[in-house]
């Protein structure tokens, strides 16, 4: 016991004094060296450390007050926005400095979603498959953001396909069919500062949105993200590695930007009046449906459905499950607060409030429903609740009242824990409950925009059509290429490395090699 | 010498080991352990299912002691063990053939 802390208090006096500010030193000798070079040969990631560098550095200011003349307009090669917010401070500009900070902020939120899933799914799987269920994780959150840049959010938001009365506009104007359209590298292909500049300042245009282009792409490849991570605890502890990362790659890749192109790209379903705010259908039903299909394809785990009934396989770690969802919980905020695309005080107020409210909804009613059920409190199906009121209040945050928020929720943990027990009972195995909270439920938030909404143009029957038009394709999608994936190569592990776990057996790792048997008292 | 194998209740080890202690026993060997005999198991929920857990925690105490000691030992143990509720536990008391110190390389009773 000594030994060790004194092994921790050598560590730490290694990190504070040696290697803290070694990085800092090195950081700061790097920030200079790129302020003073003038290298162009590359690509956008050194237009962002270029711009980082010269707002780091104190003399970023003097230096755009002295380049120009003009208090009018930005010289050429100077980030336009921010020269506008400082020498034309006004409503306008500051409404987008912070509009544009907050959905940053939001991007950075709705990342916390992943440690939260990570943490959920761990949890709730047996400890010799942990290793395997975040190494998934983490290969999604790669993926999608990779995808997301290299296809996705070109695809997803290829142009205009509509006019304003939902007809389609004509072959000269019309970007694309409003069914599917090609993705391609979303960044920019200038390769000299000067036109990177100048392809930036046209990006940040004030037509665009309340914040620029950058943000845009960020926010919303971390929803690709999502999307895909939801099908990874369905199909946990039985699933192949390898079979399940070529699915992922084509679910977040292709898939997702497709259905997410017909409502947020302005397609079909946009144009035929369909509502999904933050995503509902599009990541939540897209994400539960792709589950069930798998699920389907796959089986469930070994030992779950036998002759003397359904055994359950219990979680690992209670503690672990917990924090996913309240970190989930914490990263909604960013879901559904960012995805107001603004930092309207009024609306995103208004969404953080419906959000919590109906979160805590569904988990008060998944707490009494379970325990009526089952005769005990059961603290996963509270924690499933909580994720099911989240969903169901995502399509229409902003658009429904406080009360109706609550009901939503409420509904939404009732439907959960019947949904879970109906999957069982007809032996589709779902772990941590992701196509039941994310997959029925989704639906039950898109159809709720329907009865609940203030706007009278969200109709029940749009928004049914609209949410079983997303969930079918995500599930006939992810039918066919899992069972392809089936034929081709397999994508079930074998009866005995599922039983050794797969820690042991796909990844040659244990999650937890010091831990013995637990004692109790 | 002879070795005492106890199965008790994982709550009673330190009270077991104290006991211990008090008639001059100061060195034991103790491992986690899942066991049944006439205590049955008991009913848990999860999400919706219900199970039975047949195999209970226990914790094995093994100890070996010179002969002249046997008897305060095992009372030490079973009165410090005992609740009176059904799973208190079991005693086994075996021959021990040899036994070496392995730093010293003492053998016999010097090295129990």
């Amino acid at each position: 016991m000594k030994a060790i802390t004194q092994k921790l208090k050598q560590s730490l006096l290694i990190w504070l004094f040696v290697i803290l500010p070694l990085a800092g030193l090195s950081s700061s000798i790097m920030a200079d060296e790129e302020a003073a070079t003038s290298d162009a040969g590359t690509t956008g990631e050194t237009v962002l450390s270029d711009a980082e560098s010269t707002d780091a550095s104190d003399g970023g200011d003097a230096e755009i007050g002295s380049e120009s003349d003009e208090k009018d307009a930005a010289p050429s090669g100077v980030n336009k926005y921010k020269y506008d917010a400082i020498e034309n401070p006004g409503a306008d500009n500051a409404f987008f400095t912070t509009s544009n900070l907050w959905l940053l902020l939001a991007a950075a939120l709705v990342f916390i979603m992943h440690l939260g899933f990570s943490t959920l799914e761990a949890g709730l799987s047996r400890s010799k498959n942990t290793v395997n269920v975040l190494f998934k994780n983490v290969f999604i959150i790669c993926i999608g953001v990779l995808t997301y840049a290299f296809w996705g959010f070109n695809a997803m938001y290829p142009g205009s396909a509509y006019d304003d009365d939902g007809k389609p506009l004509p072959a000269e104007e019309a970007a694309w069919n409003g069914k599917v359209a090609k993705g391609s590298w979303f960044g920019n292909p200038e390769t000299t500062q000067e036109k990177v500049d100048e392809w930036n300042n046209g990006q940040l245009s004030e037509g665009y949105a309340d914040y620029n282009w950058w943000t845009d792409f960020i926010f919303q490849a971390m929803f690709a993200a999502t999307a895909a991570t939801i099908v990874s605890g369905a199909v946990a502890e039985r699933i192949k590695l390898s079979s399940f990362m070529v699915f992922a790659v084509l679910l977040v890749m292709f898939a997702y930007p497709i259905s997410g192109a017909w409502k947020w790209g302005g397609g079909f379903l946009d144009a035929g009046g369909f509502y999904d705010f933050a995503g509902s259908s599009i990541v939540h039903a897209f994400g539960g449906f792709a589950a069930l299909a798998c699920v389907i394809v796959l089986g469930p785990r070994l030992g779950k459905y036998t002759d003397s009934g359904m055994k359950p396989i219990p979680g690992h770690s209670m503690p672990l499950a917990t924090i996913g969802v309240f970190l989930l919980f914490l990263g909604w905020f960013g879901f559904n607060g960012g995805s107001v695309l603004s930092a309207d005080p009024l609306l995103v107020g208004h969404v953080f409030v419906t959000t919590a409210l109906a979160a805590c909804a569904g988990g008060f009613a998944s707490i009494i429903v379970s325990w009526a059920k089952f005769h005990k409190p059961d603290l996963t199906m509270g924690l499933n609740g909580m994720l099911a009121g989240l969903v169901g209040i995502t399509a229409g945050a902003d658009t429904v009242g406080m009360g109706s928020a609550i009901i939503i929720g409420l509904i939404a943990g009732l439907i959960v824990v019947f949904s879970i027990v109906l999957f069982d009972s007809i032996k589709i195995d779902d772990p941590v409950g992701a196509i039941s909270v994310h997959g029925v439920c989704g639906i039950w938030g898109t159809i709720a925009v329907g009865i609940f909404s203030f706007n009278p143009e969200h109709s029940f029957v749009t928004q049914l059509k609209g949410t079983l038009i997303i969930s079918a394709w995500a599930f006939l999608f992810s039918l066919i290429v899992f069972s392809a994936l089936k034929a081709i190569m397999g994508v079930r592990v074998s009866e005995e490395e599922e039983t050794v776990g797969l820690d042991k057996s796909e990844h040659g790792q244990e999650a937890y090699p010091d831990f013995t048997i637990a004692s109790e008292k | 010498m002879k070795k005492i194998e106890a199965i008790i209740k994982p709550f009673k080890l330190d009270e077991v080991k104290d006991a211990l202690a008090e008639v001059g026993l100061a060195g034991m060997t103790v491992t986690e352990v899942k066991g049944f005999g006439r205590q049955k198991g008991h009913t848990e929920v999860y999400r919706g299912s219900e199970y039975t857990v047949d195999f209970l925690p226990k914790i094995k105490l093994e100890i070996v002691v010179d002969e002249a000691q046997l008897e305060e030992a095992s009372k030490a143990i079973i009165g410090a063990a005992k609740t009176g509720k059904i799973g208190d536990g079991k005693v086994f008391i075996l021959p021990v053939e040899e036994a070496i110190r392995i730093r010293t390389d003492e053998t016999g009773a010097e090295a129990v």
